[in-house]
């Protein structure tokens, strides 16, 4: 059988042997204790050959429904949206996919500046000060967030809107676990976070407070209203928002309102959904944070000439030098994702993103004109960034069945995440989605009865 | 590579261009700013570049440029695995039935993946010995925590609260004892022997009623394989303890040997090592941890399972350590490993250890003429010499780490293990080519000759990169992390 990624011939496998000094290659395995050793070959399925295989894997891929086949309304945290064509030509490059994390910087200065470039956006698109060169993604990046600000202001009390993403609370759970670290669940009331229930919780004891902006069922936390909150009973407590950076386009940046961490996904800007990753965590913080933040960080400075260049840098935080000191374990991040959003956002540009933010938003609310006038109601009213949340007369599952045989993904089941949503749809509208989709979908919704 | 100053994006940005191509916004224009609170409409828009699509391809293909890959050219960076990242992986994972789904759609309109990602979970099960997969953790470092707080949640759910260290040994990868320390561990460091081995007294010394793991990479960092593995697992499976694997090394014994036959309980695996997932300039990665059965309770769910409705994910796990992600992992690079996994089978899998072993022992044996070898036994997939000899001569192994620059290579990783001085770690990969491994030999020879007769000519490398040696302490010390708009 020949491997085409296997360039070893058997004239070189004799020569090498020479040198080594061995009778066979089974000589270079003899360290490994005849006990343990493989007596026959793994049961794996047999070597394909390249067009056999995506023959296969293309009969496969079209098992699944795509977005891009079927009308998709279905967003709650992953979102179709519009991949200019020179996001994937870029990361196409090999020099920037096949490369390893930047740590020779003479060879490297595409992958630092291009970071650099990105965390520049970030820290804009936030107003923070420091963005890092990208986490795992949205949910794990609010999770670490979650750590350092329990370690920062050595409290255990986390006060969290159960506005926030179901999955990304079932992480900060788990990593919550890690930590010993006390979670306070803060109910919402019309929507938002439940400003009384908060200011109940607040104390000195409260290392931080998370709100999710836009949150889970769409709509826009009040930020200001909760930062004042927290000065008032709360004063050492780190404010931490997970913001859709998109919505970052129209809506006030989390760092106007006194943010201490900001972090979300940048996968609504140039990454497929590809059924949940890799997308791309953000991770920015205020100055006072700059040496706490997990994961890499790129520095701007200079080469003995004089010249400008990049370097990764603060390394002291990291895990490969602290060791058992360290306050995270995070080693890789996505650098590739990050560099595919800085593309889409670099094409978007100072213009664009505006004009894309303001889209959603007339587009959701033109959807909820639409489910309004066919009589269905909403669990709460707007505004809204692109996603609402509609009460239906049938249960979500049956609801998303009739719209698949009409060729619609439909909405997320909020009734999965807790009982007192059932037969509610959060729906998600992005740009992507025509006036006639709408219609229709909002048309269908309505026929559909008890 | 391209020698000019290469500006930022910021920088080539002039108003009133665009790169943009949006859809028509076909809806009744409605006034939005009345609906919002003025206080959240945002005033100053966010600072983006604006250009043209070309002056955009302009800018990253320049960069691209500026920048060493595999495809670009020999990367023997050790403990990384840099091998030859095949491009049917890329074309598979852009099919639209692949990349175009969502995590929410219904389970029935999806089987197409669930399907694959079930075959791969079964791969990886026969490749180590274990006996069941998660898919769920994004890379390597986050499975380490995920295996760890598995191991956590054994024991506590065993009422063994007092295990509360995890060993690790001197040379293993930092993350393993950050890993440790941010699953609520003690990390507790086990010696290394004079032949680069675990020392076994030492770990009897260590391990006791308060052991939760011994974290392991076989073949270790130095690339030596743990001969006396079996009494390792002896000694700390009956302290009660449990043996972690680090899945880092495995390009190094596919097919000869499994971490489940070895003893091990947990096991982590890189997928972008092994099973060629780019690595993207840093990312992303996917690191999926098999167990044996009796944490099977501890996955993190939802958990993939395979019954008379087809495949599905399970989420009624009450003992399971939680989510560890949103969603179910990193499709897009287990799909890429997927793909190789089924491209090479049992058959070539092996020959890929085999070849990688081959490939490092050759050039270890060319190389120990010309740098001081620590340790004499045969490697495993990679190995690790000193700049010992040169250091002598005033040439330390950073400065031939830059020189090998000149010449078009990725140096090897260098003052890693930690345990060695002056230590450079060489890993080929099984995808380089004996004319590569000779080019790089000879060059590493004539690195050599130079630290001895011209050391200037090694300490002020590199020569021929775009830019020179970095002022990392200045960049340590006035950190300048973004661009200043105002400047």
């Amino acid at each position: 059988m020949e491997f085409r990624y296997l360039p070893m011939t058997d004239e070189d496998k004799s020569v090498m042997l020479e040198t080594i000094g061995a009778g066979s290659t089974d000589d270079l395995f003899s360290d490994i204790p005849e006990k343990i050793r493989l007596k026959e070959e793994m049961k794996l399925k047999p070597p394909e050959n390249e067009y056999a295989l995506m023959k296969e894997l293309r009969e496969l891929s079209e098992k699944n429904a795509n977005m891009r086949q079927y009308t998709s309304f279905l967003g709650a945290g992953v979102y179709d949206h519009y991949i200019p064509s020179v996001v994937d030509h870029v990361i196409s490059r090999s020099e920037f996919y096949t490369a390893y994390t930047p740590y020779q910087p003479e060879i490297s200065q595409g992958e630092l500046q291009a970071i650099f470039e990105f965390q520049t956006m970030i820290a804009e698109l936030t107003g923070m000060d420091v963005a890092n060169s990208s986490m795992y993604d949205g949910g794990t990046a609010l999770a670490e967030a979650v750590t350092l600000a329990a370690a920062q202001s050595k409290g255990k009390k986390i006060l969290l809107s159960d506005t926030v993403h179901p999955d990304s609370l079932e992480v900060i759970k788990t990593y919550a676990k890690a930590h010993d670290l006390e979670l306070v669940f803060l109910n919402e009331e019309n929507g938002t976070m439940a400003l009384d229930e908060l200011e109940n919780h607040l104390s000195e004891d409260v290392a931080a407070v998370v709100a999710q902006y836009p949150n889970f069922l769409g709509k826009v936390e009040p930020l200001g209203e909760i930062k004042k909150a927290m000065k008032d009973k709360a004063e050492k407590a780190m404010f931490i928002v997970s913001a859709n950076p998109l919505a970052l386009g129209y809506l006030t940046p989390p760092g106007d309102f006194g943010a201490d961490i900001v972090v979300g996904d940048t996968q609504v800007f140039g990454i497929p959904a590809q059924y949940g990753g890799p997308h791309c965590g953000y991770f920015a913080v205020t100055k006072k944070l700059m040496r706490k933040v997990p994961g890499r960080l790129i520095g701007e400075t200079v080469d003995e000439k004089g010249e400008r260049g990049f370097v990764l840098t603060l390394q002291a935080r990291e895990q490969h030098i602290r060791r058992e000191k360290a306050t995270s374990n995070i080693c890789s991040n996505q650098a590739l994702n990050a560099l595919a959003s800085s593309v889409a956002l670099t094409s978007l540009g100072k213009e664009g993103l505006v004009k894309m933010a303001k889209m959603n938003i007339q587009k959701a609310m033109y959807l909820r004109k639409c489910v309004i006038e066919k009589g269905m109601s909403l669990l709460v009213d707007g505004p809204f960034f692109n996603e609402l949340a509609i009460r239906l007369p049938v249960p979500v599952r049956e609801a998303n069945e009739y719209l698949f045989d009409h060729g619609i993904i439909g909405g997320f089941d909020l009734g999965k995440i807790d009982s007192k949503y059932e037969n509610c749809m959060l729906v998600a509208v992005t740009e992507l989605r025509s006036k006639d989709e709408i219609e229709e979908f909002a048309q269908l919704l309505g026929g559909l009865d008890e | 590579m391209n020698n000019e100053a290469y500006p930022l994006i910021f920088e080539r940005s002039t108003a009133g261009r665009s790169g943009f191509s949006l859809p028509e916004n076909d809806v009744e224009d409605m006034e939005i700013e009345s609906m919002f609170e003025d206080e959240y409409i945002r005033k100053e828009k966010a600072e983006l570049p604006e250009v043209s699509e070309l002056q955009l391809i302009r800018h990253y293909t320049g960069l691209s440029t500026r920048n060493h890959g595999v495809d670009t050219g020999f990367y023997p960076l050790g403990s990384c695995t840099m091998k030859y990242n095949p491009k049917l992986n890329e074309d598979v994972a852009r099919l639209p039935g692949f990349s175009h789904i969502h995590p929410y759609q219904e389970e029935s309109t999806v089987q197409g993946a669930l399907t694959w990602m079930y075959d791969l979970q079964e791969s990886l099960c026969e490749i180590t010995g274990m006996d069941t997969v998660t898919l769920q953790p994004a890379a390597g470092a986050q499975g380490e925590w995920t295996g760890l707080m598995m191991i956590r949640a054994f024991h506590e759910n065993n009422g063994d609260y007092g295990r509360t260290k995890v060993i690790v040994p001197d040379s293993a990868h930092g993350t393993n004892p950050a890993s440790a320390t941010v699953a609520g561990f003690e990390a507790v460091t086990v010696k290394t022997n004079e032949r680069g081995l675990v020392d076994i007294e030492d770990l009897k010394r260590l391990v006791d009623h308060q052991t939760a793991a011994l974290m392991l990479t076989n073949p270790n960092t130095l690339g030596l394989f743990e001969e006396e593995i079996l009494v390792m697992a002896e000694v700390v499976h009956e302290a009660g303890g449990k043996l972690y694997y680090d899945g880092a090394n495995l390009n190094a014994i596919l097919g000869y040997t499994r971490p489940g036959d070895m003893g091990f309980d947990v096991v982590h695996l890189n997928l972008h090592k092994t099973f060629t997932g780019p690595h993207g300039g840093g990312g992303p990665g996917s690191g999926p941890v098999g167990v044996t059965a009796e944490f099977d309770p501890y996955l993190p769910k939802p958990v993939l399972v395979k019954n008379n409705d087809g495949i599905t994910f399970e989420y009624e796990r009450p003992s399971s350590i939680g989510r560890v992600k949103p969603y179910y992992g990193n499709f897009g690079i287990n799909l890429r490993a997927y793909t190789y996994i089924r491209t090479m089978g049992a058959e070539g899998l092996r020959r890929v250890s085999e070849y990688a072993v081959l490939n490092a022992n050759y050039m270890m044996r060319k190389l120990e003429k010309s740098f001081e070898l620590p340790y004499k036994q045969h490697c495993k997939h990679e190995f690790v010499i000193s700049g010992k000899l040169q250091k002598k001569q005033g040439v330390r192994t950073l400065d031939m780490a830059k020189r090998l620059l000149d010449f078009g290579y990725h140096p090897p990783t260098i003052y890693f293990p930690i345990n060695v001085e002056e230590a450079m770690m060489i890993e080929p990969t099984e995808t380089e080519a004996k004319e590569t491994l000779d080019g790089f030999i000879e060059t590493m020879e004539q690195i050599a000759l130079e630290a001895k007769n011209e050391p200037e000519k090694v300490q002020e490398a590199p020569h021929s990169t775009v830019v020179g040696r970095m002022d990392e302490t200045t960049a340590a010390r006035k950190p300048v992390l973004k661009y200043d708009f105002n400047r």
